[in-house]
């Protein structure tokens, strides 16, 4: 009994050996953490390895135009994957949106951040001691373009426009955040929660209504056109597993 | 090639940016050149490697550490804080700062060598005709060592222009404020504006050229000159 056990479970990892194939992946910078987590489920439940180079979405569109060998693309927006597609870089109809970014208004200080955002409201910012306020590139970023949609629906450009400094991406802006040489900032949600709890100082994690949806479209590339474990992740990016991971990471779906 | 009113004005900004730091870096380099090309002490090594750190660390290195240090908790920025200057990151001042850092080598290491050429034998001979040593260093040193002053002002100044990684850093892209060329083109580049960024890169790669084109031809002619004189 107990052999023959061992013989099926020999058999399986044969089996599962002789399948296992490898997908380089490239993924935006702000999805970095939860990738890692899936990359790492994905390899354990099908076999296939998961090889990620992270980066701006800018970036790999370059890259990918001039021949790189990326499978997958996991971008930061759905404008990328769409335009690779036309150009018939992508495969057509393997687009879908793995993940929907959420914004938050968030500083280092407890308590300076209400839960409506009326911080900005007030008229004399650098009485309360705010200078800088940043947002990434509104040009490059859709994080950008997502915080100037609210500070616009908000009315309180006169008020914000002049603090404004820009991370030329959503992981820079964090970085001008988090060493407080801006003292708020339109950053991700991602970037300053766990499970759901922001990890420290204030933030208003910013209602969607306010802003077109921030989505974040994966496509399968010309590259990977034959290759099973670039097929097998985009369908495991769309399984329970991994949208529990990337739910807990402070994306919506 | 059509460049844009912000090209303009990122032009504009990163000439201004190399001038200031050019003749901060000659002002603070002369001092630190002349102490390293006389010293005995047991400092001049470790000194000579700190003011090269900037050559082998990576710029998002420095401009990581600067972005801290310069922040209101951090040494600089307790420091402009309580000098009444607010911090300066993401300002023109925080960019000279960075600036100065980051191309400290280049203005410090060719005056090196030029105080090092020159030996100590015309500072001797000027104090033996009694000029003070202010007075010798200024019609004595300097003109002997005026091609090292022209290499370490041409460097720092090309070598300002094509700064980035810092830059990008501890700038916050501010139009007419902290965006230079290079971000500017990064931006463009970023953005898929190919076209608009192939003008400023162009401007660039002839303008970097055109500098070392010249600091070779006046290497040259100085060796020459040096072979008549000899």
């Amino acid at each position: 009994m107990k052999s023959r056990l061992m013989l099926a479970v020999a058999s399986t990892l044969f089996f599962v050996a002789a399948q296992a194939g490898e997908v380089t992946v490239a993924v935006a910078a702000n999805f970095t953490a939860p990738m890692q987590h899936i990359a790492k489920a994905f390899e354990q439940d099908t076999g296939h390895k998961a090889q990620l180079a992270f980066g701006a979405t800018g970036k790999f569109y370059a890259q990918i135009k001039n021949g790189a060998p990326f499978a997958v693309l996991l971008a930061a927006d759905d404008e990328t994957p769409a335009r690779l597609e036309k150009e018939g870089l992508a495969i057509a109809s393997t687009r879908f949106t793995y993940a929907t970014g959420r914004l938050a208004l968030w500083s280092k200080s407890p308590n300076l951040v209400d839960d409506k955002g009326e911080v900005l409201r007030n008229n004399n910012l650098n009485k309360i001691g705010i200078q800088k306020i940043a947002l990434a590139d509104p040009k490059l970023a859709p994080y950008g373009r997502a915080a100037m949609e609210v500070i616009h629906k908000l009315g309180v450009q006169d008020n914000v426009v002049p603090k404004l400094v820009q991370g030329e991406s959503i992981g820079q802006t964090y970085q001008f955040v988090s060493t407080e040489n801006a003292q708020l900032g339109f950053v991700a949600l991602s970037q300053i929660s766990v499970d759901e709890r922001i990890t420290q100082g204030s933030a208003w994690v910013v209602p969607q209504s306010m802003h077109a949806p921030l989505k974040q479209d994966a496509v399968l590339l010309k590259v990977g056109k034959d290759n099973a474990a670039a097929h097998a992740l985009l369908k495991y990016l769309q399984g329970d597993t991994a949208k529990a991971i990337i739910t807990r990471y402070g994306y919506a779906l | 090639m059509h460049l844009s009113v912000e090209d303009f004005q990122a032009i504009a900004l990163t000439l201004q940016l190399a001038s200031v730091t050019t003749v901060l870096l000659l002002l603070l380099a002369t001092p630190v050149a002349w102490w390293l090309a006389h010293t005995h002490s047991a400092w001049r090594t470790p000194v000579a490697s700190l003011v090269a750190l900037p050559l082998v660390l990576p710029p998002t290195v420095l401009g990581f550490y600067l972005l801290v240090a310069l922040g209101p908790n951090g040494p600089i920025g307790q420091f402009t804080q309580w000098a009444g200057w607010g911090t300066l990151a993401f300002s023109f001042w925080g960019l000279v700062l960075g600036s100065v850092v980051y191309s400290l080598p280049f203005a410090v290491q060719p005056l090196v060598n030029a105080f090092e050429a020159m030996g100590s034998r015309p500072m001797e001979v000027a104090a033996t005709l009694r000029a003070s040593k202010w007075d010798a260093f200024f019609t004595v040193a300097v003109p002997l060592a005026k091609p090292g002053f022209v290499m370490a002002a041409m460097l720092s100044f090309a070598h300002t222009v094509g700064e980035f990684g810092v830059v990008l850093m501890i700038g916050g892209n501010i139009p007419d404020k902290t965006r230079v060329v290079s971000t500017q083109i990064y931006g463009h580049v970023e953005a898929m504006a190919y076209s608009q960024a192939h003008g400023l890169a162009g401007v660039m790669l002839v303008f970097s050229f055109v500098v070392l084109l010249g600091l070779s031809w006046f290497n040259r002619s100085a060796q020459q000159r040096k072979k008549v004189s000899a």
